[in-house]
């Protein structure tokens, strides 16, 4: 449960829109149940009150509409973003994708958000969702009594590790208590990196295996924001469309990885809208985990227009041979 | 009616496995349904729906159509399908049953698809009703009834028995396979399920939903509709909804390089793509709204205009489940077909 009501978001908002301060607003608009949210732009504190949304199934991450908005719209957009969303949007600037001039980005602590699927997965024909301190309660059509999920079963995977700690680049900021993490987000790359390159590549075939090539993590993707993909361009030679063998269907997912090393915040988006469930956030994580033993602890989206690693040089920089003498000492 | 214990359930499976390739519904590791081949040991999955609808046995992802060998200055053609063979997909729901019949209309329709066609045949489909229809399901608004699902076998699964009947000759053949299990019922315990699923399906969340306002002949009306924008804001132009429903059909032929060669193959393709059917002349829809509204313009107008006022929609509700922004044919409906409510 926010302790952030949908009324103090929505109130805020609207006074700025009758203002003319802002002349929309990109928030999250409720759905046919309780967990269905879309992305939406509201136009009128009209709208806002009939559809705005804010609750623990208010996951999206917004900070991507502003690339379109931003050229598309003429006026000032409000934008609600968590702390998490707040490094894409900081790392957007950085790579001059936003028209900041034309942003109102407000701030709001966020308590934690649900992972549907979690809460999906064991509730068949799901009536209504009830949020509380505790968890939720998930009324269905199969018993009379709710079923509890407590909130540390449903958290999404991106809040394990949450970035609460910071909240940037913005306008205005909601006061309030910010959810706090305790995972420590390279455990399950640690795991990874101690399996033998055996189990690592069976690992991988069986998650990558479910692949349905439908881009969804790519057109999520903050940091995917190439005017033409080169998975998108039939003069590519590597359009999308369909894998050749099981080779390239992981080739893709590499490939997407090695090109947001550096700039991907770890916002979590890829693996959250996956429709088959694969832990793509890993391999991003696994360059993050890499940067900051080579390089020293680095956060993309946490400056607005500093030099990231991958882009920078200083002649204290590793040497590619040291990566390899780095590899195998992690290794022995 | 015959009966089969389901502690004879593996059994039976066994026996079908040895005559023909057996595809069933198993739980995979990320705790989501997936058709796999029936193997020793696998586990007939409990969940309503698998992620990735059954139209792949017929109209898979990819497949190579033929391929041209070069050598010097002659091209060789050459066929690459393989020799078919009868095979068995187990626990098709009806909405998914349903589902093929709306691919036939495309695929077999004069000039038909000998590559579809060829699997058509070759396929024997054996359905499973509902007893746990999900929030997501809808398949009611389109005339499909869950207790009552088609193919060549019908199947009823209740705490301790899986009740089969027989629809066409491919599933006597089938159901003859499995005798020495099979004992024949009355239709007693069926028709009482078939009474329960009913009752469920009059209380989903979905149960009063129509496409009866949309059909043939409505272009005009809902082409230049002012929804499509607010609708088709927030998608993504990503592929999930199109993969993952039965009915979609759509596909792109092209050529890969081999380095002696060239492999002609076929792949799904999605309307929410940019590329989506590009032509010499340009693109044909260049925004997301228009690829958006292709869509469901097709699903709800254009098919069944085409095809005696049958919709491309079987109401199975993956797409409510797996749209990464949770936009969906059901918020379309109601956008733009329920103004009869008001």
């Amino acid at each position: 449960m926010q302790k952030v009501t949908a009324k103090t978001l929505s109130g805020k908002a609207a006074s700025l829109l009758n203002a003319g301060e802002v002349k929309y607003v990109l928030g999250w608009k409720k759905g046919e149940f309780d967990y269905d949210i879309t992305p939406a732009l509201f136009e009128s504190a009209e709208e806002l009150e009939k559809d705005f949304v804010w609750n623990d199934f208010s996951c999206a991450n917004l900070s991507k509409y502003l690339i379109k908005y931003t050229r598309s719209l003429s006026g000032k957009i409000l934008v609600f973003l968590k702390p998490c969303d707040t490094f894409s949007f900081n790392q957007l600037l950085t790579e001059h994708r936003i028209d900041r001039q034309k942003v109102y980005a407000v701030g709001v602590p966020c308590s934690g958000m649900a992972d549907e699927k979690k809460i999906r997965e064991n509730a068949d024909g799901i009536t209504a969702i009830s949020e509380t301190e505790e968890g939720y309660l998930v009324h269905t059509l199969y018993s009379d009594a709710p079923a509890f999920i407590s909130k540390e079963e449903a958290l999404l995977e991106k809040c394990l590790s949450c970035k609460g700690w910071a909240h940037i680049a913005l306008d205005e900021q909601i006061e309030g208590e910010v959810f706090a993490p305790s995972a420590d987000r390279f455990d399950q790359v640690k795991a990874l990196e101690n399996m033998t390159p055996d189990e690592r590549y069976h690992f991988w075939q069986n998650e990558l295996s479910r692949c349905i090539r439908c881009n969804a993590c790519r057109d999520v993707c903050p940091a995917c924001t190439c005017e033409k993909c080169v998975f998108d361009n039939p003069n590519s030679g590597v359009e999308n469309k369909a894998a050749a063998n099981s080779f390239e269907e992981k080739m893709f997912h590499i490939i997407r990885a090695f090109h947001v090393a550096g700039r991907c915040t770890d916002c979590g988006e890829c693996s959250r809208v996956c429709p088959q469930k694969i832990p793509l956030h890993l391999l991003n994580r696994k360059f993050i985990n890499d940067i900051d033993s080579f390089y020293g602890e680095y956060q993309a989206g946490l400056d607005e227009g500093s030099r990231a690693p991958l882009v920078d040089y200083d002649t204290g920089d590793l040497e590619p041979s040291q990566v390899f003498d780095w590899r195998d000492g992690q290794n022995a | 009616m015959r009966k089969l214990s389901l502690e004879n359930l593996n059994l039976a499976f066994a026996s079908i496995a040895a005559k023909y390739p057996l595809y069933l519904p198993q739980d995979n590791s990320a705790g989501d349904a997936e058709y796999k081949k029936w193997e020793q040991g696998a586990k007939w999955s409990d969940k309503t729906n698998t992620v990735k609808s059954p139209k792949d046995f017929f109209f898979p992802q990819t497949e190579d159509l033929m391929a041209f060998q070069v050598s010097g200055k002659s091209i060789d053609i050459i066929d690459t399908r393989k020799e078919s063979e009868d095979f068995v997909v187990f626990g098709v729901r009806a909405c998914d049953v349903k589902s093929f019949e709306v691919l036939d209309n495309v695929f077999l329709t004069e000039p038909a698809d000998s590559y579809y066609a060829s699997r058509r045949e070759h396929g024997i489909i054996v359905s499973v009703a509902c007893t746990r229809p999900l929030e997501t399901c809808f398949c009611k608004a389109f005339s499909i009834d869950p207790s009552e699902p088609a193919g060549d076998v019908s199947c009823y699964k209740t705490d301790d028995s899986l009740y089969l009947s027989a629809n066409t000759e491919k599933g006597e053949a089938l159901l003859a396979v499995i005798s020495e299990y099979t004992e024949e019922a009355d239709d007693a315990a069926v028709s009482k399920q078939k009474e329960s699923i009913n009752k469920i399906m009059d209380r989903l969340p979905l149960a009063s939903l129509t496409p009866a306002s949309f059909g043939g002949g409505k272009t005009k009306e809902f082409f230049d509709a002012p929804e499509w924008k607010s609708l088709s804001e927030a998608c993504l132009g990503c592929g999930t909804c199109t993969f993952v429903c039965p009915t979609c059909q759509c596909y792109d032929i092209k050529d890969f390089k081999t380095g002696s060669g060239v492999i002609r193959y076929r792949c799904w393709d999605s309307c929410m793509y940019s590329e989506f059917t590009k032509m010499s002349a340009g693109q044909p829809r260049t925004s997301q709204l228009e690829r958006f509204r292709q869509r469901f313009m097709h699903k709800l107008v254009y098919y069944p205009e085409n095809n005696n006022g049958l919709f491309s929609c079987v109401g199975c509700g993956r797409c409510l489940s797996r749209c990464p922004i949770h936009m969906n044919i059901v918020k379309v409906m109601k956008a733009l077909g329920g103004k009869k409510d008001e």
